[in-house]
């Protein structure tokens, strides 16, 4: 074989043709058979045809050949690609390498960003994008009333009313729904040592097979058990079961004791379902017992109401049907004149609404916030990369001059980023997982299912998509802005003055001042949220919480009369509190059946005596059955005199009421003195105390009364002790002491007020926090670009500075000089910022408390912060410019 | 065509390829008339057979191939056997050799096999 001379070989100068080297192949055969019959002594024509037929079918040949030739060329140019993207990696990895501090600090960034990102979007999809953690959860409907101000009893329908919505209304599968009204640690776990707490809720018995949670162990309910008459029997939640039970695999069929009564467990639920993540966020539950409504029938407004849909029904056909039903429902069938006393306030929405619908609005802004971290990430980096790709330019030119095509240069600059954005993403993945493990199990935050927080598929996929985003854009302006130069031009040995470097310079000052604006947006937000908590803490709460403490009380009052019961409970509690007092260090105490900030009800709506109200104009006030000495223990303000032990259960009928309720009963008078009427029952007014936060920190106030227990069956006893010193240190000698008047007292939480209201505040505190802490990197972010391109500039302007010096100018001048160009870059960013921040905080103005978008001091404090960031940040190349030896600089070029 | 024979050229075609490349690279046109040489026109029935099965071989990467030019200076497609190629063809013709010997055997038995004795 002889190779082919060079000028034979433009035939497949545009690529290769498998088609025509079939074509070539095979008449090369043909003719060397012609030419050989020929020389045998065959006619030409004769010699054609006679080759022909000895090679058969030559055009199914030259399909073969066809197919087989293109298949082969697909997989070469696979290889080929494949080859060189190896390649690029190879070499990508040797250039990082030679610049490892390059490589660290932008992979550092881009983890930090990422891995925000990754855990942002893991809270964002585990509170807004996924559905609730039941089967077909789209179904399940959430039935309230509109909002009102009088708490949870205006938010819950009675037993009856219950049976009637069920029965009536056609678009349900089923309704279920569970007690409203249950506080924490409501059961005392006993005869297993120590009694210890434990937080029962009851429910509805079908209430588990409309939700779609399933026992592992056991059974749930049946409906024959929420009668009454049928023995005791309760669900075990899966962590309770393993914690107070230590798994114990045989424990469906065994009684266990509650306040000293035999409870079979029937079942343990699923790990997967957690009451308190989805219905109440932050508390738990323990176990589960079936509601009676028989019992409850009389008790008025105590359940919630949650439905599955059948399939296909929509939201607007549920509240028609609810709409056409409500007039029919009792609200006591006993009272005929209660009959649609429910109209408009059966209103079904989705229960993930009811769960997550008030975070909304907060995760899209911390999402928000992540992305601009991202963004401001990126620019960073693309500033980076820009320096190196100047710095590079040289290198560039010259692989240019050796035959890389452009695109091929791009190419390898986005496989830089990608490498870098990749190796961002691990590390942020594993930042991520840290920080998810820390949200997971922050069981003192108020939100809903952040306990089910994890890394998922999903979360997978997203950071996947980040990274491949981050690349993209911070690798895709440097490529592009090489690419667009002329690579002779940079052959040539650019110098500071080069055009090409001052352009690019202009276009790093762009993306710094870009950054800058998106800390400056970010630090706004941080700020007016964080001024906004400042006014929540601030916010008059009617109780002073610092320094006092309650627990859960456990007693025992029952007697043949309610009368006897009142008296005993009496006594027990003026016990009670008598000894608690004398403890050191303890200045009051006193007891309640609710504490502010928690479940609360209301009864009824009194009537000032002599007075005429029309109906409905008087509300329904919360209701608290408290001990003398609560309103001191609690911290609360009034005026008349607190309850005595004297307000017998034969005394004259007393009660407090708040400001709120006084202004509604008698404006502008004195309520002291004055009676209140409750049907025939008349109610002294001895005080009047100051409103109390309920409800909500940020929301207002209605109105409260307080009636002694001497006088009216409290619910429960939380004891409330101020102390002179920190509450923590007075736990054990308050638990000891109740546990020598009663030795079945539970060993309950001693638990500060202070962490009620903050529990209260949590979900502002947690959002705050996250955005401040996402504002603070982002200022870091800021600084550093800041600082890069000064940096820079100083570095590249070397010899002009020596020369200035070598003329005359002095440290002072030189840096002052760098100081400027730097604090120039800063305000333009800060002016854009500014504009934007406007715009932002009008957006989340919703989010804000008591703080104007236009808050002021937060505009200024974010400038300053700014400003003397950006001064640092200066500083340091400034420094570093006046350092210049002019002597060197000079001989050294 | 006697289907019966082209199954036949089928399984062996692949592995005369091999061997007649073993002597250095060839034309299409070149081993053609080396197989019709050495099996004295026996094998080859229609020389279009022989390209799909040289393709086929170079898809796998048995043979490489490349341009060059013939002993009248045309441009033609050379075949060369690639290292993989030659493994190929000695484990090729170890196999074909087991197999020959042990028809060669039976066929060429003298006297029944004597009864298999039962353990």
């Amino acid at each position: 074989m002889t190779p082919i001379p060079l000028w034979r070989r433009y035939s497949r100068l545009f690529g290769p043709d498998p088609a025509a080297d079939v074509k070539d192949e095979l008449s090369f055969h043909l003719q060397a058979k012609i030419d050989d019959l020929v020389i045998q002594g065959w006619a030409p024509e004769a010699a054609r045809q006679e080759a022909e037929r000895q090679f058969g079918d030559l055009r199914a040949v030259q399909q073969i050949g066809v197919r087989i030739g293109e298949k082969m060329e697909r997989r070469k140019r696979l290889k080929d690609y494949w080859s060189d993207s190896v390649q690029d990696v190879r070499y990508t990895f040797r250039t990082l390498g030679r610049d490892p501090s390059f490589a660290a600090i932008s992979i550092l960034i881009l983890a930090l960003a990422i891995g925000t990102n990754i855990a942002v979007f893991s809270v964002v999809n585990t509170l807004l994008l996924r559905p609730l953690p039941f089967p077909d959860s789209s179904r399940l409907v959430w039935i309230a009333p509109p909002p009102t101000g009088c708490g949870l009893s205006c938010a819950t329908y009675s037993a009856d009313a219950y049976e009637e919505f069920r029965e009536q209304s056609r678009v349900y599968q089923d309704v279920t729904g569970y007690m409203a009204f249950t506080t924490p640690d409501n059961l005392r776990l006993t005869g297993r040592g120590e009694p210890e707490p434990a937080t029962s809720i009851e429910v509805i018995s079908n209430f588990f097979q409309v939700l779609g949670v399933q026992p592992v162990m056991g059974r749930l309910f049946t409906a024959e058990e929420s009668r009454s008459g049928s023995h005791s029997i309760a669900l075990l939640a899966n962590a309770y079961w393993r914690r107070q039970f230590a798994s114990d695999p045989a424990i469906v069929g065994k009684a266990i004791e509650l306040n000293g009564a035999p409870v079979t467990i029937v079942g343990v639920l699923t790990d997967s379902f957690d009451f308190g993540a989805v219905f109440s966020p932050g508390a738990k539950v323990d176990l589960f017992t079936p509601l009676d409504l028989n019992l409850e029938r009389d008790w008025g407004n105590i359940v919630t109401i949650v439905g599955r849909l059948k399939p296909g029904v929509t939201g607007a056909q549920a509240l028609d049907d609810a709409n056409r039903i409500a007039p029919n429902i009792y609200f006591n069938v006993k009272y005929p004149q209660t009959l649609g006393r429910y109209k408009g306030d059966l209103i079904p929405r989705p229960l993930k609404d009811y769960v997550t619908g008030k975070l909304r609005r907060s995760l899209i802004a911390l999402w928000c916030a992540v992305g601009t971290i991202l963004l401001i990430a990126g620019v960073n980096l693309s500033n980076l990369l820009l320096a190196r790709a100047i710095a590079r330019a040289k290198e560039f030119a010259v692989r240019g001059a050796l035959g890389a095509s452009r695109g091929r240069i791009v190419r390898q600059l986005l496989m830089e980023s990608l490498v870098l954005s990749s190796a961002g993403a691990v590390l942020g993945l594993g930042l991520a997982l840290m920080l998810i493990a820390w949200l997971a199990h922050q069981g003192s935050v108020a939100l809903p299912l952040l306990s089910t927080l994890r890394i998922d598929g999903q979360a997978l996929g997203w950071t996947v998509l980040v990274a491949v985003f981050t690349a993209m854009i911070f690798g895709l302006l440097p490529g592009l802005r090489i690419a667009s130069g002329n690579l002779q031009e940079m052959l040539k040995d650019s110098g500071p003055g080069a055009g090409l470097g001052r352009k690019h310079e202009r276009v790093r000052a762009a993306l710094v001042i870009f950054e800058v604006a998106l800390a400056c947006v970010l630090l706004v937000s941080a700020g007016l949220l964080l001024r906004s908590f400042v006014k929540v803490l601030d916010v008059d709460l009617g109780f002073q919480p610092d320094r006092a403490a309650s627990i859960k009380v456990d007693y025992d009052d029952s007697a043949p009369s309610e009368e006897a019961s009142q008296a005993k409970r009496g006594e027990i509690f003026q016990q009670i509190i008598a000894r608690v007092s004398a403890l050191p260090g303890v200045q009051a105490a006193g007891m309640s059946d609710y504490l502010p900030l928690g479940p609360n009800r209301e009864w009824d709506s009194p009537v000032p005596k002599g007075k005429i109200f029309s109906p409905g104009e008087l509300p329904a006030p919360l209701v608290y059955v408290i001990t003398p000495g609560f309103i001191r223990a609690l911290g609360i303000r009034m005026h008349g005199r607190d309850f005595t032990w004297a307000d017998g259960t034969h005394g004259e009928r007393v009660v407090l009421i708040n400001a709120s309720a006084a202004r509604v009963y008698w404006p502008g008078e004195d309520a002291v003195g004055k009676i209140l009427m409750r049907g025939q029952e008349e109610d002294r007014v001895v005080g009047v105390v100051d409103d109390v936060h309920e409800e909500t920190v940020e929301g207002g106030t209605g109105s409260q009364i307080y009636y002694p227990v001497m006088q009216q069956g409290p619910a429960s006893a939380q004891l409330v002790v101020r102390t002179s010193l920190p509450p923590a240190t007075l736990a054990a000698s308050v638990l000891r002491a109740l546990r020598e008047l009663n030795p079945k007292q539970p060993s309950a939480e001693f638990r500060p007020i202070q962490t009620i209201v903050d529990r209260a505040v949590s979900p502002r505190r947690f959002f705050m926090l996250l955005v401040a802490a996402f504002a603070g990197l982002g200022l870091l972010l800021a600084a550093l670009g800041i600082y890069g391109v000064i940096s820079y500039s100083v570095t590249q302007q070397g010899q002009a500075i020596g020369i200035r010096m070598a003329l005359g100018a002095s440290v002072g001048q030189v840096q002052r000089q760098v100081l400027t160009s730097t604090l120039r870059l800063a305000l333009a960013g800060m002016v854009l910022g500014t504009l934007g921040a406007l715009a932002v905080a009008r957006l989340i103005s919703s989010l804000l408390f008591a703080t104007s978008s236009w808050d002021l001091p937060t505009y200024l404090g974010m400038a300053l912060a700014l400003l003397l960031v950006a001064a640092i940040s200066g500083y340091i190349p400034a420094r570093r410019a006046s350092g210049v030896n002019p002597m060197e600089v000079l001989r050294s070029n | 065509m006697d289907t019966a024979k082209l199954e036949f050229l089928r399984g062996t075609l692949d592995v005369l390829i091999l061997k007649i490349l073993v002597w250095g690279p060839l034309h299409g046109y070149a081993i053609t008339n080396l197989l019709r040489r050495q099996s004295d026109d026996a094998l080859l029935l229609e020389e279009g057979t022989l390209y799909p099965a040289l393709w086929r071989l170079e898809n796998k990467g048995l043979l490489d191939a490349e341009w060059g030019l013939s002993e009248n200076n045309r441009k033609a497609k050379f075949y060369r056997l690639t290292p993989e190629g030659r493994r190929q063809l000695r484990h090729e013709v170890r196999t074909w050799e087991a197999y020959a010997a042990a028809v060669a055997k039976v066929l060429g038995a003298t006297h029944p096999p004597l009864p298999e004795e039962m353990g």
